[in-house]
């Protein structure tokens, strides 16, 4: 009974942590592109500063009529949702938060496939919702997707595999646990291809090809309309997280910190989580968005050279420190 | 009890588990076992048979997800995880990405059926008796032990992989590699054949193009202005 309430509680806790900070992200998202661009932002929603905004969208989003556009196949374009969300929600049980099996959902013994293995799914969301919505627009948006992902998964399992090597181990918690600080300068090159291949992957701008408002309109989700579109939406924001937290986790050191590594370690991998949450939302204020050629030529003659180079000055460090 | 009287009884405890097994006894994991595989099953067989070609790549997503979850329920964690990895991550994208491109109707495409239906699948069964015959005899006596240390950790598949099966598994290497540099070639002939009657054009000369553009790029050209910035 003790197992099925410990079990129970693990998920509720995953779950109260994906419906929430994926809006806490979306607030501030608002507020830093607002005061980035010199506006304020949403200012009357709750109150103090407009932090019921996101609250007030999704009541809105639930009271929108749910469309199914009439050429559409109806029951792929309306499962897309659903499978675009739910992998972000599986990866987060994955992520530990701090040391020991108390701060992490569940252990998992082959913990950055799973986690890689996952997210490459919830792209599988969008090439439904690219092809189901009868629109060329949608099709073209779920074609660039798909370009995209095949482009970006490389880099990112090179330079994980690279953390891998490093560690000695393909456990979350345990590479977390074998890191030393030294490994910042060691594989600073693998933390910034991960990253910019993880946002790649989330099509967040300067990748945001898939969804080019301004020339496919809204890509994939054209067609979407209340509830679902805010699922995609959400998944979008649970995407942030979960890069961030992984990003941190692999390269970042998770709970390593200065100091206060007994007890308060979660509250280090929560700060690195929002810095780089705050440097996903920088991102996507500075940079204007990339062509697709010039999206693919950066991955396959950049990304991919590097993160090779990464591998290989791992496996040389590795030999020489063993 | 004395220390040898335990050992004796968990001895024989472990005998009686072993002799146990008989014709799928049915323990959770088993029933699981088979309902996820009349699950894979199924999916395949729609697969092959549905008319609709995004459907069968759909469903292709739902056999091969079955089977990690196989490999899950026989302890092979890594395994399963690169099978989702590979084969819905990759494969499948790569398929959906190549209906979308060419032709991928909504509703039925009635054209799409080859015409080798018996073939195929006397070659299909043929190929399944084969395989099942081969495993049901290789394995017959084989338990995996589903309580003790995962015989199919991250652990265990490397140390064998590396260790037993490493001329295997370099061979693989290489062949993959031929299979690469191969079609790298035959896509860079394409272009080449393709750029020699056109006449001259302006910009970069077509042998220097990665051979992947004509692919993906389909809608910006290389003179359009770059991408207004936009707030979505």
């Amino acid at each position: 009974m003790n197992d099925a309430l410990d079990v129970a509680l693990r998920l509720l806790v995953v779950f109260v942590v994906f419906l929430t900070f994926p809006l806490i992200v979306g607030q501030t998202e608002h507020k830093v592109m607002a005061h980035m661009q010199g506006r304020l932002g949403p200012m009357y929603a709750g109150g103090f500063h407009g932090w019921a905004q996101l609250v007030a969208d999704g009541v809105k989003f639930a009271q929108k009529e749910d469309v199914v556009p009439t050429g559409a196949d109806r029951r792929i374009f309306q499962l897309a949702p659903a499978v675009a969300l739910l992998p972000y929600l599986l990866v987060l049980l994955a992520i530990p938060i701090g040391p020991g099996e108390g701060a992490v959902g569940q252990v998992v013994d082959a913990g950055i496939f799973f986690v890689l293995a996952v997210m490459g799914v919830g792209v599988l969301g969008s090439l439904m919702a690219g092809w189901a919505s009868a629109n060329k627009f949608s099709l073209l948006g779920g074609l660039r997707t798909a370009a995209q992902l095949l482009a970006y998964e490389l880099p990112m399992l090179l330079t994980a595999a690279s953390v891998a090597m490093a560690a000695g181990t393909v456990s979350l918690p345990g590479i977390v646990d074998a890191f030393e600080w030294w490994w910042l300068p060691w594989q600073i090159v693998g933390a910034i291809v991960f990253f910019v291949a993880g946002l790649a992957e989330l099509q967040r701008p300067p990748f945001d090809m898939p969804v080019a408002d301004s020339e496919i309109i809204f890509g994939a989700y054209t067609e979407y309309t209340g509830l679902r579109f805010a699922l995609f939406l959400l998944a979008e924001y649970a995407g942030i997280i979960v890069l961030c937290g992984l990003t941190t986790v692999l390269f970042l050191g998770g709970w390593h910190g200065p100091w206060g590594a007994d007890g308060l370690g979660w509250v280090w991998t929560l700060l690195k989580t929002a810095i780089l949450a705050f440097v996903v939302i920088w991102l996507r204020v500075t940079y204007p968005r990339l062509r697709e050629d010039q999206l693919q030529k950066l991955s396959w003659t950049l990304l991919v050279p590097l993160s090779l180079a990464q591998i290989a000055l791992t496996g040389i460090v590795k030999v020489v420190i063993s | 009890m004395s220390l040898a009287a335990a050992t004796a009884a968990a001895a024989r405890a472990t005998t009686a588990a072993a002799e146990s097994h008989g014709f799928l006894s049915p323990t959770g994991v088993e029933i699981a076992f088979l309902l996820v595989g009349l699950v894979t099953f199924g999916a395949a067989i729609v697969t092959v048979t549905t008319k609709q070609l995004v459907h069968a790549a759909l469903w292709l997503v739902v056999t091969l997800g079955g089977l990690a979850v196989e490999y899950l329920l026989l302890t092979a964690e890594f395994i399963a995880w690169v099978q989702v990895l590979i084969y819905v991550g990759s494969v499948v994208v790569l398929l959906l990405f190549g209906l979308m491109l060419t032709k991928a109707p909504i509703g039925r495409s009635p054209d799409a059926d080859s015409g080798n239906r018996w073939a195929a699948l006397t070659v299909a069964v043929a190929a399944a008796a084969a395989l099942v015959w081969v495993v049901v005899d290789a394995f017959r006596t084989t338990w995996v032990d589903l309580d003790g240390a995962a015989a199919g950790s991250t652990e265990v598949t490397g140390a064998s992989l590396f260790q037993s099966w490493v001329l295997p598994f370099e061979a693989l290497s290489v062949l993959l590699l031929a299979a690469l540099v191969g079609a790298i070639v035959l896509s860079r002939k394409a272009v080449a054949d393709k750029a020699t009657p056109a006449l001259p054009t302006p910009g970069p000369p077509s042998g220097t193009l990665p051979p992947s553009r004509t692919a993906v790029d389909t809608t910006a050209s290389g003179e359009q202005p770059p991408a207004k910035e936009g707030t979505r």
